[in-house]
């Protein structure tokens, strides 16, 4: 039988790795934009806020600024009185996100080419105050719970099996289990989508060199809408999945802050680094947490994963799979 | 017409290197001078002081202190609540150690301690740059509200957690506490506005600012001219965050009175000083004090046209007073990314040849 401090340990770490895997769903989405159009999309918190509010209020058939509405013109709109099964809503929620990548390229990213980085960046801000009011205008602020039938509660199972091992069942949250599944389907479907199909071509060719791939006839704009849109149906998956474990709130798009980390450790340009940053930020804040949290107050996961990368960037500038940063005069 | 040079002669290098070198500028900064302290402190009462003037004041130091690191030394930083905190904190610690010693003092010093955090958690700028120095300041913010929260010392064991600013007096007034009355909180931000806007301007121009300016556009290019990139990011990041701090001080001792770290000096306001000298103007201090007198009045007109005017709930009118806000952003970066500073120049080109335009 082994000592109690290593089985808890054990626990932690696998609960920390799965933890890892919601941040990197996140930062997934950063990468992808980051790749394609060099833009520093702070908004992919929001755009994951966004589309599990859209999500909730199309399941619920809420009527969209109903409580603006309402303030205008005194009347009592609430709801259409229906409700969407779960997989219409996600289809319907997804073409909104598309909608969404449309406008944002028409009306923010056409006007913005060729701008520095940080004001493409700061953009990015503005967009995320937007879409944050216009979700709580659309759907309501109030905190609204997500259940699109995903397995709630602990695995019974791995409690079963951990027990019989170690003499200690491990509580291990079935969603999480649900959501590492998810995120190895959908980082398996962008890796084929991005080598196999004629699109995914065009996408690393933009990715690769923009006036390059703008020579060989490849719709610059076309591809940043379709990036976006990508990025958008991450943002949904990762909604869902945050959505269902915590509640569809304002909190939520703090999720974004969550991934920055991530992508400074794993550097900015790479999906693998997104997923193994998401590991090591994941195992390492809740193990930090398990061994010194009790020493110096609690709540470490606050702040422990930045100064974890930042002491990492002084070493390796750009991250573990980011390409090296190389300047000329 | 109005900014006309002509019959402007400039006979000696003091006059042709003076901050305003047009008369009608010298007369609208001496205006301002005499409006702002000798008449509005008569004037004010305890509604616009509050709500508007004195946050206006204090954010305008905060604003001048990030754009000296982002707008003049281009280092982007996202830690500006948690440097404000660190001054907040320091006054606070310093205002209750010392009782007796000059609250100006306090002041100061909570600066100088900020300036030394700054640089520490400038250090890392050395290795990294941009996005990435970005999200590395974020470290700052996280960890210093977290240290505030957690560590009983800084808020001397209060059982709320929160911090308090005891009453200390200026010349037999109260200026911090429940008793201060409107015009002295104004007078004394605003006596700390001028002096360090002063400050900042000349610093900006000086062999100091032109060392920032060359790292600021391009650093390695800088370094071969022979400007170190050592001093000069850390110097920027000293000044920075002692503007920030003296203006984190005030913003407690002054303007709250009582602070919960994690309310007062959050994420939100690192972002919302962010977009002060965004909006207003990088590199630029009177864009400083435009976008800070921006950001403070919006919300108080939104409020008033949309709760007051139109009878709106309050949630929705924050709601959508955010929306503004974001679209304003995003707008002022496509007309105008330089900002409102830029806007003014340009106004005073055409002003220069109006009516007669050619």
């Amino acid at each position: 039988m082994l000592p109690d401090q290593l089985v808890f340990a054990m626990e932690v770490t696998l609960n920390g790795l799965m933890a890892g895997v919601m941040y990197a769903l996140v930062a997934l989405g950063f990468v992808l934009i980051f790749k394609a159009s060099g833009i520093f999309n702070y908004a992919q918190g929001v755009l994951a806020l966004f589309a599990a509010l859209t999500l909730v209020g199309l399941q619920n058939g809420q009527i969209p600024f109903a409580h603006l509405i309402n303030a205008a013109f005194g009347t009592d709109l609430h709801s259409f009185g229906w409700t969407l099964p779960a997989a219409l809503a996600i289809a319907l929620t997804a073409l909104v996100m598309v909608g969404l990548a449309w406008a944002i390229e028409r009306l923010i990213l056409k006007h913005l080419v060729n701008q520095e980085p940080i004001i493409l960046f700061m953009a990015t801000i503005g967009l995320a105050y937007f879409l944050e009011g216009l979700g709580d205008v659309m759907w309501g602020a109030d905190i609204k719970t997500l259940d699109v039938g995903l397995p709630q509660g602990i695995s019974e199972g791995i409690e079963a099996v951990t027990a019989e091992w170690f003499g200690y069942g491990f509580f291990i949250d079935r969603l999480d289990i649900v959501a590492t599944l998810v995120a190895a389907a959908l980082v398996a479907a962008l890796t084929l989508f991005s080598q196999y199909t004629k699109y995914g071509r065009a996408l690393r060719a933009v990715a690769d060199d923009h006036q390059a791939a703008l020579s060989v006839g490849i719709s610059l704009r076309f591809v940043w809408v379709l990036v976006w849109s990508i990025a958008g149906f991450v943002a949904l998956i990762a909604g869902i999945m945050w959505g269902a474990k915590s509640g569809v709130q304002f909190s939520l798009s703090l999720i974004a802050l969550k991934a920055l980390p991530v992508l400074m450790l794993g550097g900015f340009t790479s999906i693998p680094g997104a997923i193994v940053g998401g590991l090591i930020i994941g195992m390492g804040e809740k193990l930090f947490e398990f061994f010194a949290g009790p020493l110096i107050g609690g709540a470490t996961e606050n702040w422990f994963a930045y100064v974890l990368a930042l002491l990492f960037l002084v070493f390796r500038p750009q991250g573990l799979f980011g390409e090296r940063i190389i300047e000329r005069v | 017409m109005l900014y006309r040079e002509a019959g402007e002669f400039k006979t000696s290098y003091a006059q042709d290197s003076q901050t305003f070198p047009i008369w009608w500028d010298r007369l609208w900064y001496q205006v301002a001078l005499v409006v702002g302290f000798a008449i509005l402190p008569f004037v004010i009462n305890d509604y616009w002081a509050n709500a508007v003037v004195v946050p206006f004041l204090i954010y305008a130091i905060a604003a001048i202190g990030l754009n000296i690191l982002t707008g003049y030394c281009g280092q982007v930083s996202l830690g500006t609540g948690g440097f404000m905190a660190v001054g907040a904190y320091a006054v606070y610690k310093l205002m209750t150690a010392f009782p007796d010693v000059p609250i100006l003092i306090h002041v100061i010093l909570a600066g100088a301690i900020t300036a030394g955090v700054g640089v520490l958690f400038g250090l890392p700028s050395l290795r990294i740059k941009g996005f990435y120095l970005a999200v590395a300041t974020l470290a700052a913010q996280f960890f210093l509200v977290w240290l505030f929260n957690k560590v009983p010392w800084f808020y001397n064991y209060s059982a709320s957690g929160q911090i308090t600013a005891p009453e200390r007096t200026m010349f037999g007034i109260a200026v911090t506490g429940a008793n201060t009355p409107a015009w002295a909180k104004y007078l004394f931000c605003a006596a700390f506005l001028f002096a360090l806007a002063w400050i900042a301007r000349n610093l900006t121009r000086g062999t100091i600012g032109r060392k920032w300016m060359a790292i600021r556009d391009m650093d390695i290019a800088a370094e071969i001219i022979g400007v170190n990139p050592l001093t000069t990011k850390l110097s920027a990041f000293a000044v920075s965050s002692f503007f920030i701090g003296i203006a984190g001080a005030l913003f407690f001792a002054v303007y709250l009175g009582a602070a919960e770290v994690g309310e007062a000096f959050g994420i939100q306001k690192s972002f919302l000083i962010l977009f002060m000298i965004i909006i207003g103007g990088l590199g630029s201090i009177f864009g400083s004090f435009a976008g800070a007198a921006f950001l403070v009045l919006l919300p108080v007109f939104l409020k008033n046209v949309l709760v007051g005017g139109l009878g709106w709930p309050s949630d929705l009118a924050a709601h959508i007073e955010l929306m503004i806000v974001g679209a304003l952003i995003i707008g002022f970066l496509i007309l105008e990314p330089h900002g409102l500073a830029q806007l003014w120049r340009v106004l005073k080109e055409k002003l220069r040849l109006w009516p007669f335009p050619h």
